[in-house]
C-alpha cells in the first residue's frame, strides 16, 4: 500500500490536475489557516481579559465612598460619604475573621524632584497591605511597614519607572526625594506586572499623608483582601454584609444606588471570564463550521475526481487493477493533499498569529498575544485528514464499482 | 484454451428484456486466430464482454484454461484479467499522461512485479512491436498505429493465455490497419492465441478462423485460408 509504485501513480495523477489539486489543497488549507487564526485570536482575547485581571490580586473588595442620592434617616440627599480612620478600624474589628489585610488608600498627584531631575507623579498614602493587593514585587529595599504607619515616617517606596526617569541608574535607596514640597526617604524600589503606568506610582504611608494635609483623618477609599478561602460564594456574602454593615454605619439608605460603591475584583473577573469564555466557544463554532465546509469541498472534488477519471479506472480495471487498488489510490491521494496542505494551512496560520501579536492589536482590537496550543492545532489538523478520508472513503468505493465496459464504452 | 457452453445473455431494458446471445457453443484452441464477425446487434461485442470476464453470462458455461468462469467477484476477476486475458480496444484506451512504457508496464505493475523487472519487459514489448524509440513519448505524441501498436504491446506484457482484440482497426486508415494486422499475424505465429472482434471482411480473411454471428445465434464457423497482411505492407 505504501509502495514507492502507489505513491508515484499517486503523484502522476496529481500532477496531471495541477489546478485542482492545488484548489483542493487551497480549501484545506484555507479551513485550517481560518480555524487556526480565529482560534488563536480567541485565544489573545481571553489573554486581555486575563491579564487585565492578573495584575492585581482577585480576592480583593474595594470600597468607595460618593454622593448619596436618598434621604435617609434624617440627612438630605447629595450628603458626601467620608471614611476615615475609625472606619477602618471598625471595619478590622468587625470582620477579622475573615479579612487577610485591610489598606486605606489617599490618592494625590504632584511633581517629584531628585536633584535637577523633576516629573508629575501620583502618590498614595497607603498601609502595608497594598504591597499584596497591587501584587507589587519589591527589587530593592523594603514596603511600607507598620511602625512608618504609626510613627508616621516620611518614607517612600517608588516605582521602577520612577526609578529609571528620576534617579537615572543611580542607587535610590536613602536618598530624598521631594514630593509636593515635602521630603521623602526612598526605602523601596518595586516592579509590577500590570504594565508602567503602575510603575510610575510612589507609595507612602497612609498616616503621613493625613498628617501633610492637617493631621486629618481622612481616607479615599478602603481595599480589603479578605481571605481566599472565602471561595466565590463566601465573598458574595461577604461582600453584602459589608455593604449593609457600611450603610448602617454612614445611615445611607439601603435602596440608595450610589453613596458607597463595593467593586468586586473576583465577581468582576468571573463575569468576564465568562464573556470571554463564551466568545470563545462562538469563535470555535465558526471555526469548525469551516473545518467543515473544507471536508465538504474535499468530498465534492473527490466526486468530481473519481467522475473525470471514469474511463482511466476502466483502463486499469481491464488491466487487473483490484477494486481495493482502486480505493486505496484515491483515499490516499485526498488523504495526502489535505495532510500537506493541512499541515501548511496550519504553519501559516501560526506564523500569522506569531507576526500580528503587538502593542497596537492589544489597544485597537483588545488582543494579547494570539496563539494556539500545539496540540489543538495538531489535532484539528488530523481531525480534518481523518474527515478527508472519509470524504473521500464513498467516490473512492464509487470508483471500485465502475465496469470496465460502461468506463471503456466508446462514445 | 476457450470453452463456451449454451451461452445465454440478455438485457434488460425497461419493462421488456432484450435476448442478445441465445445459445452459443464453440470452442477455441491453443493458437488460433479467430475472428468473430457479425454486424451491429449482432452480439459480438457482448460476447467480447462475457470472454473477458467484463460482463457476465446469464446461463451456460464459459472455462477458460482449464478454469470456469462463474460467479466471480470483482477481485478475483481483475486477478483473472491480469492472468489470463490482454485487452486491445478499438479507441486504443492508453493513459495519456503515462509514456508508452508505463501505459506497457500497468498490467505488470498489477501483477506486482518489482519496478526495474517490469520495466525491462515492458521495452522488450515495446521492441516486439517496433516503438522502442518511443518509449518516453505519451500518447498524444504517437500516431493511431503507433497508440494501438503500444496497446498491443501493453495486452501482451503481462503474458496473456488469450489477447482479445475489439475492432483494433476501427479507427485506422487501412494502410496502418494492414501494419497492425501484419503484427498481430507475427504475434500469432508466436503461438498466441487471440481472438478479434471485427465487422470488416478483410481484417477477418486475415485471420484462421471466422465464426459468423448474427442475432445471437452462431451463423457459420469455417477455417480459412489466412491472407497475409504483409503483402500490402511495403
Amino acid at each position: 500500500m505504501f509502495s514507492r509504485d502507489t505513491w508515484k501513480e499517486i503523484f502522476e495523477a496529481m500532477g496531471k490536475n495541477k489546478l485542482r489539486t492545488f484548489l483542493t489543497g487551497f480549501t484545506v488549507a484555507l479551513g485550517i489557516f481560518i480555524f487556526v487564526t480565529l482560534f488563536g485570536m480567541g485565544n489573545g482575547l481571553q489573554n486581555t481579559f486575563d491579564e487585565f485581571f492578573g495584575e492585581d490580586a482577585v480576592n480583593v473588595l474595594r470600597v468607595y465612598p460618593s454622593e448619596t442620592t436618598i434621604p435617609y434617616g434624617g440627612y438630605k440627599a447629595k450628603r458626601r460619604i467620608e471614611f476615615d480612620n475609625d472606619d477602618l478600624d471598625d471595619i478590622g474589628k468587625e470582620f477579622s475573621p475573615l479579612i487577610d489585610y485591610l489598606t486605606p488608600q489617599i490618592s494625590r498627584s504632584s511633581s517629584v524632584t531628585y536633584k535637577n531631575e523633576s516629573d508629575n507623579y501620583t502618590n498614595r498614602g497607603v498601609g502595608p497591605g497594598m504591597q499584596l493587593a497591587e501584587k507589587n514585587v519589591l527589587m530593592q529595599g523594603r514596603y511600607i511597614n507598620n511602625k512608618d504607619i504609626r510613627d508616621r515616617t516620611k518614607v517612600a517606596v517608588i516605582g521602577r519607572m520612577v526609578k529609571k526617569d528620576l534617579f537615572k541608574g543611580d542607587d535610590p535607596i536613602g536618598e530624598f526625594i521631594d514630593v509636593g514640597g515635602s521630603v521623602f526617604k526612598v526605602v523601596g524600589v518595586f516592579q509590577d506586572d500590570g504594565g508602567d503606568n503602575e510603575e510610575r506610582n510612589i507609595y507612602i504611608p497612609f498616616t503621613t499623608r493625613q498628617l501633610i494635609e492637617g493631621n486629618n483623618d481622612k481616607i479615599d477609599n478602603l481595599t480589603i483582601g479578605f481571605k481566599e478561602s472565602l471561595g466565590y460564594a463566601g465573598a458574595m456574602k461577604f461582600q453584602n454584609r459589608l455593604d449593609s454593615y457600611l450603610r448602617q454605619k454612614k445611615v445611607i439608605s439601603p435602596e440608595d444606588p450610589r453613596g458607597i460603591f463595593i467593586q468586586n475584583v473576583a465577581d468582576q473577573l468571573k463575569q468576564n471570564q465568562q464573556f470571554a469564555g463564551a466568545l470563545q466557544i462562538i469563535i470555535s463554532g465558526i471555526a469548525f463550521a469551516v473545518i467543515i465546509s473544507g471536508v465538504i469541498g474535499i468530498s465534492n472534488i473527490m466526486v468530481f475526481v473519481v467522475k473525470e477519471r471514469t474511463k482511466e479506472i476502466g483502463i486499469r480495471k481491464a488491466m487487473g487493477a483490484t477494486p481495493r487498488v482502486i480505493t486505496n489510490g484515491i483515499m490516499l491521494e485526498s488523504i495526502f493533499i489535505t495532510a500537506i496542505f493541512g499541515f501548511l494551512g496550519m504553519i501559516i496560520g501560526i506564523v500569522v498569529l506569531n507576526t500580528i501579536t503587538g502593542e497596537a492589536l492589544k489597544e485597537d482590537y483588545f488582543i494579547t498575544k494570539p496563539g494556539i496550543d500545539m496540540g489543538i492545532a495538531i489535532f484539528v489538523t488530523i481531525l480534518l485528514i481523518v474527515c478527508g478520508a472519509i470524504a473521500a472513503f464513498v467516490p473512492a468505493r464509487r470508483a471500485a464499482r465502475i465496469k470496465p465496459i460502461v468506463a471503456l464504452r466508446d462514445e | 484454451m476457450i470453452e463456451i457452453k449454451d451461452l445465454h445473455k440478455s438485457y434488460r431494458m425497461g419493462s421488456n428484456s432484450l435476448h442478445v446471445l441465445k445459445g452459443l457453443n464453440f470452442s477455441i484452441t491453443d493458437g488460433e486466430l479467430v475472428a468473430i464477425m457479425g454486424s451491429s446487434g449482432s452480439g459480438k461485442s457482448t460476447l467480447l464482454n462475457i470472454l473477458g470476464m467484463l460482463d457476465e453470462a446469464d446461463s451456460g458455461e464459459y472455462i477458460l484454461d482449464g478454469v470456469p468462469i462463474k460467479n466471480l467477484n470483482e477481485t478475483k476477476a481483475a486477478q483473472y484479467r491480469n492472468k489470463f486475458l490482454g485487452f486491445i480496444f478499438q479507441s486504443f484506451n492508453l493513459i495519456n499522461y503515462k509514456n508508452a512504457l508505463e501505459n506497457v508496464a500497468l498490467p505488470l505493475y498489477y501483477q506486482r512485479m518489482p519496478r526495474k523487472e517490469r520495466q525491462e519487459k515492458a521495452l522488450k514489448y515495446l521492441g516486439q512491436v517496433g516503438l522502442k524509440e518511443w518509449a518516453h513519448h505519451l500518447p498524444n505524441e504517437l500516431s493511431g498505429g503507433q497508440k494501438q501498436r503500444v496497446a498491443i504491446a501493453r495486452a501482451m506484457a503481462a503474458e496473456p493465455k488469450v489477447l482479445l482484440a475489439d475492432e483494433l482497426t476501427g479507427a485506422l486508415d487501412s494502410t496502418t490497419s494492414y501494419e497492425i494486422m501484419d503484427l498481430i499475424q507475427k504475434i500469432n505465429d508466436q503461438g498466441n492465441t487471440i481472438l478479434v472482434v471485427t465487422h470488416e471482411e478483410d481484417i477477418a480473411h486475415m485471420c484462421k478462423r471466422i465464426v459468423h454471428l448474427k442475432d445471437g445465434i452462431i451463423e457459420k464457423d469455417e477455417k480459412i485460408k489466412q491472407v497475409r497482411a504483409a503483402q500490402y505492407v511495403q
